[in-house]
This record gives C-alpha cells, sequence and structure tokens, in this order.
C-alpha cells in the first residue's frame, strides 16, 4: 500500500470522529468520502481542501507540484487575512508540461523548492502534490528531503492530490502533514499556563481577530492558531500549549486528537458564531487552562468579561431584532457551519425555513435538530431548480450561501448573504455576530427590490 | 519584430495562465443549452467554476465526471456515460461538451470512442448531441483550450447539412477568446448594420451578458444554437477575430467551402477602419451614418487623449491576441511597450511592438515593469498586488476580473469600444499625475559630491 493510501486510511480510521466509529470495519476501510456521482457532483478537490486548510500559514510558501490548472485557476481567490507577511498570497506552481509528464517532474520540482528559497526565503515552503503529479508518480517526499537537506530548510510535503477524495479529507492530509513534519519541532521562546492552540481557523476576512481581544482580556496567549494568520516557528512550537479549541468543524480533528495524544494537550470543540456559542467557547477554553493548572481566578475574569461582552451585544443587536423578527431564512452552507449559524440566527428571532446538511456529520445534524426542535427543516440535498422555485414562490426571505449559489437568489430577485470561505465580511464573536445581522438587514431591506421587482410599465 | 523568449524557471510565480480545459469550458458556454463537461477529478471543475463565477457574477454550468484514483487508472468510459447520463436526466441539455484535463490525459482516454460506444449502448440519447475535445492541462493556455474547442465544435456539428443553400447575407463571426459579452454584441451591430446576418461563434454575448431570466435553467442560456451550428456552411463568409480563430474558420473552410477573413485585433482607428472597409465590400451596403460620426469622436478623443498616452511606458501582460490587440493599439496612442508577457505560443507575437515578448508570469511582469520604469500596468486581477507594490495605475483587461463590477460589459472593440478605453486609461493616467514638490528635481549625489570637493564645507565638526 502506498504511503498515500496509508495516509488515507489512518485519517479515515480517527477515532475522534463519531461518523467513523459509527461504521463496521468494513465500511471504515471504504473511506468516509461517498463515490460521487459523474455529472451531479459539485465541490472541492483534496488537493484545494489541503490548500485551504495551510495556506492562511502566511510567511510561508506554497508551491502547488502540478499542470497550472490547480494553481493558475486557483490563486488568490480566498481572503484569509495576515497580520504582516503576505509571502502566501504568492502563487507558486511547477506548471509541469508534457516532458514532465512523460519523464517525471522531480527535478523540475526541486529546481523550484530553490529557486524560490533563493529568491524568497521563506521559512518554510509547503509543497502540494496534486493528481497528475501522482499519477505519473513524483515522489515529492523524496524531494522535499532532499531539498530540506540541502537547502537547510524545512520543506514539507503535503501529499493530498486531488482525486484522492473532496475537500474534507484534503484538509485532514494537510493536518496529517503538520504533524509529521511541522509540530513538535521548535521549542518556544516562552510559556505560560494561559497558552492555547486554536486549531481549524483559517482567519477569513481576519475573524480570528475579532476573538483574540477577547482572549486578551481574558489573559490568555493564543501560542499557534492553526492556520489563521499563522506563523511557521508558532506552529511548529506548538506542541508546548496547555489547551486546544478545535473550531466549529471537524476539518482538523486529527489535529487536536493526536496532539492530545503526543502532548496532552486537551482540547473542546467550540464555535465563535453566535453570542451563546462564543461565550461557551470562552468559558471552556478558561475551565480548560485551569484544569492544567492555571490559576482559578482566570474563570472569574471570564465570566466577568461574558458578562460585560453580551449585554453590550444584546443593547447593540435590539434595534435589529424588532427588525429581523419573523424572517424567514433558508440556509445552505457546509454542514459543519449550519447549527452554529442557526443557533446564531435564532438568537435574532429568525426564523430558519431550511438548512442544508448534504455535508453534515450524525453529531451535526443531532445539534441541529437540538437547537432547531426537530428534523423538518433539514435539506439533505436540494438542487438549484428547487432553491430558485423555493426563493421565487418567497417562502424564504432571504438565502445564506456559499458564493457559487447566490445567482439562484438573485436571479430569483431575492436577497442574498455570502457565508462562505470567499465572503468580505467577518462575522465570528460577538462583534461578527452584529455584523452578520446588520448584514441580513442591510440585504433584507435594500430598496433595489421593490425596483427589480416591480414589472416593466409596458408588461 | 519582437524577440519571443520562454522564462526559464522552474516555478511559476504568480500565474498568468489559466489552463487550456477552463478555456475550453469557457468557449462550450457561448453554446446554447449546454452543458460543459470537464473530464477529471472534481477539483477542476470546482475551480474553473469558482473563477468563472467570480469573473461574470452569474451562475455557470458546468460538470465533472469525477474521476478518482481508481477510475483513473482503469479508464474513464464509465465514468462519462454515468455523467452523460446523469446531465441528461437532470438538465436535459440540447448539447454536452466534454473537455479532457492533465489527469485523463495522462492516462489516455480515448473518449472519442467512448462516445462512439455510449451512443450505441443508448439510442434515446439521440436526442443529445454530444461533442468532445482534448485539452490537456500541461500544454497550451487557455486561449488553446477555447480555440480547440471551438474547432471541436465546428467538426463535431457543423457537418454541411444535405440540400444546403448559401444565404447571400450570411457570415459567420467567429469570436476570440478575448472578446467580452459587450465586445460581441458590438461586432453584431455593426455587422447587422450592414445588412449582414451573423451566426456568431461561440456566443458568450447572449449567454454571459448578465440579465435576469424567467426561469430557472440548469444548463447555459443564450449562445450559438445547434441550428446556427448546422447552417455554418450555408454563410458567404467566416470572419475570424482574433489570430485564434483563424483554425476554426478554415475547419468551415473545409466542410462547406466558406472562405474566411481573420481581423487579428479591432481596437484601434486603422483597425476598424479595415474592418468596416471589409464589411462594406461584403455587403455591397454604405457605412452606416452612425459609423462615421463615431469615427469622428474616436478620432477627437484620440487627440484629446494622446497628450496623457504620450511617452508613458507600459508593461502589459495578457493572452496572445488580447496581449496583440491592446499593445498595438497603446503603441499607435504613443505609448511604449517596456515588457510584454503573455501565456502560450501565437504567430500575433512577433507583431506586438515589444522588443521582446516573454511567455510568462507575473513575476516576470512586475520585474519587467520595475525595469523599464513603466508607468501602467495592464492585466487581469491577479495583477493588483504588483501594481500596489509598483504604485503604478493598472488597468484590468482580460480573464479573471473578480475585484470590478460588470466584467462581462468592459467594451474594448469598434470605434466607440476604443473610444471608451481611451477615457478609461487616459483618466487613470491624468490620475496619476503627480503634483510636484521641491525635492522633485534634486541635484543628484554626483554633482554634491564633485561640489564638496572642489569647496569643502567650513567649520564642520567630523
Ligand atoms: S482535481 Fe486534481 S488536477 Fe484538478 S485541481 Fe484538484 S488536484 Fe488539480
Amino acid at each position: 500500500m502506498t504511503a498515500l493510501k496509508l495516509k488515507i486510511q489512518e485519517v479515515f480510521e480517527e477515532p475522534a470522529c463519531e461518523k467513523n466509529q459509527a461504521k463496521t470495519e468494513k465500511q471504515r476501510k471504504a473511506g468516509c468520502s461517498k463515490q460521487l456521482a459523474p455529472g451531479a457532483a459539485a465541490g472541492g478537490c483534496a488537493f484545494d481542501g489541503a490548500k485551504i486548510a495551510l495556506q492562511p500559514i502566511v510567511d510561508v510558501a506554497h508551491l502547488v507540484h502540478g499542470p497550472i490548472a490547480c494553481e493558475g485557476n486557483s490563486w488568490d481567490n480566498r481572503h484569509a487575512a495576515s497580520s504582516g507577511v503576505q509571502t502566501y498570497r504568492t502563487g507558486f506552481t511547477t506548471d509541469i508540461n508534457e516532458l514532465d509528464v512523460i519523464y517525471g517532474g522531480e527535478k523540475r520540482l526541486y529546481k523550484a523548492v530553490k529557486e524560490i528559497i533563493e529568491k524568497y526565503d521563506p521559512p518554510a515552503v509547503f509543497v502540494y502534490q496534486t493528481c497528475v503529479t501522482a499519477l505519473t508518480g513524483d515522489d515529492i517526499e523524496a524531494v522535499c528531503k532532499a531539498a530540506s537537506a540541502k537547502f537547510g530548510k524545512p520543506v514539507i510535503p503535503v501529499n493530498s492530490p486531488g482525486f484522492a477524495g473532496v475537500k474534507n479529507l484534503g484538509n485532514k492530509l494537510a493536518g496529517e502533514a503538520l504533524l509529521d513534519y511541522v509540530i513538535g519541532t521548535v521549542e518556544p521562546e516562552f510559556t505560560t499556563p494561559y497558552d492555547i492552540n486554536i486549531i481549524g481557523e483559517y482567519n477569513l476576512s481576519g475573524e480570528l481577530w475579532q476573538i483574540t481581544p477577547l482572549l486578551d482580556a481574558m489573559g490568555v496567549r493564543v501560542l499557534s492558531c492553526i492556520s489563521g494568520d499563522g506563523r511557521y516557528r508558532e506552529i511548529a512550537s506548538s506542541h508546548r500549549a496547555r489547551a486546544s479549541m478545535m473550531v466549529c468543524s471537524k476539518a482538523m480533528i486529527n489535529v487536536a486528537r493526536k496532539m492530545e495524544e503526543r502532548y496532552g494537550i486537551p482540547f473542546f470543540e467550540g464555535s465563535f458564531y453566535g453570542i451563546g456559542d462564543v461565550s461557551d467557547s470562552l468559558r471552556q477554553i478558561a475551565r480548560l487552562l485551569v484544569q492544567q493548572g492555571a490559576p482559578a481566578e482566570l474563570m472569574d475574569r471570564t465570566e466577568a468579561l461574558i458578562a460585560v461582552e453580551e449585554a453590550r451585544a444584546w443593547s447593540r443587536l435590539a434595534h435589529y431584532k424588532k427588525r429581523l423578527a419573523g424572517k424567514r431564512v433558508l440556509l445552505i452552507t457546509g454542514g459543519v457551519k449550519s447549527w452554529s449559524v442557526v443557533a446564531a440566527l435564532q438568537e435574532v428571532g429568525i426564523e430558519i425555513v431550511g438548512t442544508s446538511v448534504k455535508k453534515s456529520t450524525r453529531e451535526d445534524k443531532e445539534r441541529i435538530k437540538e437547537i432547531m426542535g426537530d428534523e423538518a427543516h433539514m435539506i439533505d440535498d436540494m438542487t438549484p431548480r428547487e432553491m430558485y422555485a423555493m426563493l421565487k414562490e418567497a417562502r424564504a426571505d432571504i438565502m445564506l450561501s456559499g458564493g457559487r449559489s447566490q445567482f439562484i437568489a438573485l436571479k430569483a430577485k431575492m436577497p442574498w448573504l455570502d457565508i462562505n470561505q470567499e465572503r468580505h465580511h467577518a462575522y465570528a464573536g460577538y462583534e461578527g455576530m452584529i455584523t452578520l445581522v446588520s448584514e441580513i438587514d442591510r440585504a433584507l431591506y435594500n430598496p433595489v427590490w421593490e425596483q427589480v421587482r416591480a414589472p416593466a410599465p409596458w408588461e | 519584430m519582437a524577440i519571443i523568449e520562454t522564462s526559464s524557471k522552474a516555478a511559476a510565480v504568480n500565474p498568468l495562465k489559466m489552463s487550456q480545459p477552463l478555456g475550453a469550458a469557457y468557449a462550450f458556454l457561448g453554446m446554447n443549452r449546454c452543458m460543459p463537461v470537464m473530464h477529471g477529478s472534481q477539483g477542476c471543475t470546482s475551480f474553473g467554476l469558482v473563477l468563472l463565477v467570480r469573473h461574470f457574477r452569474e451562475a455557470i454550468p458546468l460538470q465533472t465526471t469525477a474521476m478518482n484514483e481508481v477510475s483513473s487508472i482503469l479508464g474513464g468510459m464509465e465514468n462519462i456515460e454515468k455523467a452523460v447520463l446523469n446531465i441528461r436526466l437532470r438538465a436535459k441539455p440540447d448539447l454536452i461538451a466534454i473537455c479532457s484535463t492533465g489527469l485523463t490525459e495522462t492516462k489516455g482516454d480515448d473518449v472519442n470512442a467512448y462516445l462512439r460506444l455510449i451512443r450505441q449502448k443508448h439510442p434515446d440519447l439521440a436526442d443529445t448531441a454530444l461533442a468532445y475535445v482534448s485539452t490537456p492541462d500541461y500544454t497550451g493556455a487557455f486561449q488553446d483550450g477555447w480555440a480547440k474547442a471551438v474547432e471541436a465544435l465546428i467538426r463535431a456539428l457543423g457537418e454541411p447539412q444535405p440540400g444546403l443553400q448559401t444565404r447571400a447575407k450570411q457570415i459567420n463571426l467567429l469570436a476570440g477568446c478575448h472578446l467580452t459579452p459587450a465586445d460581441i454584441e458590438e461586432l453584431r451591430d455593426i455587422v447587422q448594420s450592414f445588412g449582414l446576418e451573423p451566426i456568431v461563434l461561440p456566443d458568450v454575448s447572449s449567454s454571459l451578458d448578465g440579465h435576469l431570466p424567467d426561469n430557472f435553467s440548469p444548463t447555459s442560456m443564450g449562445g450559438t444554437t445547434l441550428a446556427e451550428m448546422r447552417a455554418l456552411g450555408a454563410s458567404i463568409v467566416s470572419i475570424a477575430i482574433g489570430e485564434q480563430m483563424r483554425a476554426s474558420a478554415q475547419a468551415v473552410q473545409e466542410l462547406s467551402g466558406v472562405p474566411y477573413v481573420v481581423f487579428d485585433r479591432l481596437t484601434g482607428l486603422q483597425a476598424n477602419d479595415r474592418f468596416l472597409a471589409y464589411l462594406e465590400y461584403v455587403s455591397g451596403q454604405p457605412i452606416p451614418a452612425r459609423y462615421r460620426r463615431q469615427r469622428s469622436q474616436l478620432q477627437d478623443a484620440m487627440l484629446d487623449g494622446h497628450f496623457f498616452f504620450g511617452g508613458v511606458k507600459v508593461a502589459i501582460g495578457a493572452e496572445p491576441d488580447l496581449l496583440l490587440s491592446l499593445s498595438a493599439w497603446l503603441a499607435e496612442m504613443g505609448c511604449e511597450i517596456g515588457c510584454a508577457v503573455t501565456t502560450t505560443t501565437s504567430p500575433v507575437l512577433d507583431g506586438v511592438p515589444a522588443a521582446r515578448v516573454v511567455i510568462g508570469d507575473l513575476e516576470d511582469l512586475e520585474q519587467g515593469a520595475r525595469r523599464a520604469s513603466a508607468g501602467l500596468l495592464v492585466t487581469h486581477s491577479h495583477g493588483r498586488q504588483a501594481a500596489e507594490r509598483l504604485h503604478i495605475p493598472f488597468h484590468r483587461a482580460g480573464l479573471p476580473m473578480f475585484d470590478r463590477l460588470g466584467a462581462g460589459h468592459c467594451l474594448s472593440v469598434g470605434y466607440r469600444g476604443t473610444r471608451g478605453l481611451i477615457f478609461e486609461i487616459g483618466n487613470l493616467l491624468l490620475a496619476a499625475g503627480h503634483a510636484h514638490t521641491p525635492d522633485d528635481w534634486q541635484l543628484p549625489q554626483s554633482t554634491r559630491d564633485a561640489l564638496a570637493l572642489a569647496t569643502p564645507v567650513q567649520g564642520e565638526s567630523s
């Protein structure tokens, strides 16, 4: 069995993943990525997932080994924000040609790493495998090893070719690359009893920065965020944190669990979307740190902060509550975000007429049921035509989804709001909740709706 | 004549280029009621989709054969069959148009043979047209994919019908991928104003022009119809816009004997003079008054604008036909092309008014711009980071243009389009002109050094 297959198997057997544990051994062997239906599939590949998970490490060079399709068609399409270095925004690819396909692209890859180190001098280079170079058998692990030795710099292989599976698998394989080659390789300059890791937060539109002020106020230090606004050295030294929070997704569960196993860092799974969930997460962070030996007064400080910030948030939301009560939302998201956004919206009295659970785990669905009271509004698979009909017939007032489906709503002359990776607004923390609600308000009450819905005078 | 160089780097940095299958899929979107399919793993389709959605701000129909590692090794027959059946069931398109990717080409799938088999196995598919084009990711670029796709469509669907009669006013307008929906609409208007009836292929002007349809459709809406494809052979001439369309024009000629002309660009005064003179000739109709008026407006704009273009050094990165079109026109306005970067080879590169044309990436463009002290950067939206670092005005041209509204409505052909372009870029240059400060004309260090030697400063402590 190839190294990649072994890795995939390992990820599939993730003990912290409930969905997997519910399966028989045979089912587990088959893997968790459903066979996709040709001609009826959508969504990114495993390479995409790996890149999403790691590109937010802002000071390293991300080099894509493959033909132009993988990087040329996709670079610069997300908004993970950096507080400084911009290296991650540069698109690097070996852009292999026909000869590389025939004779192998390892030499080109090695030279590419060399060029990048000479020109850009990043603290590390991440090398991503893709379909064609995996099929032709380029051994990126070997090239990275040779290059690391030669250039005295970490060159990290990320073996997650697109055809291995879906985006979600790619997230996990990216995590494996960190576990195998990065985490634990550097010691932090100093540690404190208040050091945590945040895992699976990519700092899209700067959402991490809606959280850090709260942690600062608690006196908690983010030793490393994996991977939003991340620096290579921070992530390499993250094994000295006292506790981890895994952000509202199973994307990097393997990282959280293996860090617990290897370094004794306990973790919990939390969300930064919605007032209740933010408070909960802050409490959990404090609780875990205290449990790990931090002074107990951290709890009190945390409760005080929550009390003040919640009150401030509610008073800022009061204005919108009146305007949004009873508005109906159609929510089409990746599974993990569903429950946390559902909870957030219900806090201001918005009604959820449907939420997609296509990509949700059983646990996600349980959470939604808990929050919404029944499963009536869970949509397993909705075709664009059905979404269009639902909006056209005004059975929902607004759709929240990723950018690709926005036109279903707009063509039905209904408001739409982006809640996926490509969005430009930050919705995390108490602050983000207010932004989310004000954006919904802004979308719903825009005067254009009345105008565009009115028929032409000659009709 | 420009020297053509290929960047010798092992790593492309900030790619200018996009892949062939994406160009092919884009061409397919100019076909009516079509579902384009990428034969490969799903990520390729997903990236392509996101890119086109961000550019056009429109829903984009695009499907995948969802190949995985196993099916890639065994061959894609089964996946193609499933994809075709699934798409027909769900979307009922007139045309399913398939392009290959790097993955399936590396394996070497013989898709044409698969399609023949699928036809045999499923006689009920008779009402759905199928077309295929080979477009590996590891050769060529976006523009090549487009060109190959159009040629493949003509060969698959443009067979002359028995008893097809030449129609005296019908022409084929073969549009390159550098033309926006607005450009195509403009050209159609111009052609029609001579009493000619154009068949536009591919026609993204009706499928991707950003309008509100009354109904939701899972396929493309608007574009060249199958009936039009079958009538290509009845035209009196094919007019190819962009060198990339020459092969397609030749294909129509081979199939049906229709002669062709190629206009390598339609931005600029003289380029449009030639175009209109040609239309006058084929149609036998005089040039309509409104173009005479537009021409004089363009002349006036050129006079007003030339102050700001004259002597400006331009760094431009674009696919070959767009590169030629814009750089030749900018040179006509008095600019100097200080750096030209493109994605793939083409005969037109020889004609780019620059000393060298580099087949390279945006890093080459940025460095070239710096070396040339460029005062204007022209490329697609990915160039915005370079423009920021260079502190020079930035004109977005080509695809993707994801950080501006109305990419599909940018017009740069015809007298009117050229005039608009003068105003747009001229205004950028106008705004970038800087107010002088006392430090602007400091003497060079060498002068000061010479002076210091000649007259040592008194009373200064060392
Ligand atoms: S599916 Fe494969 S070839 Fe396509 S983008 Fe993903 S890694 Fe690249």
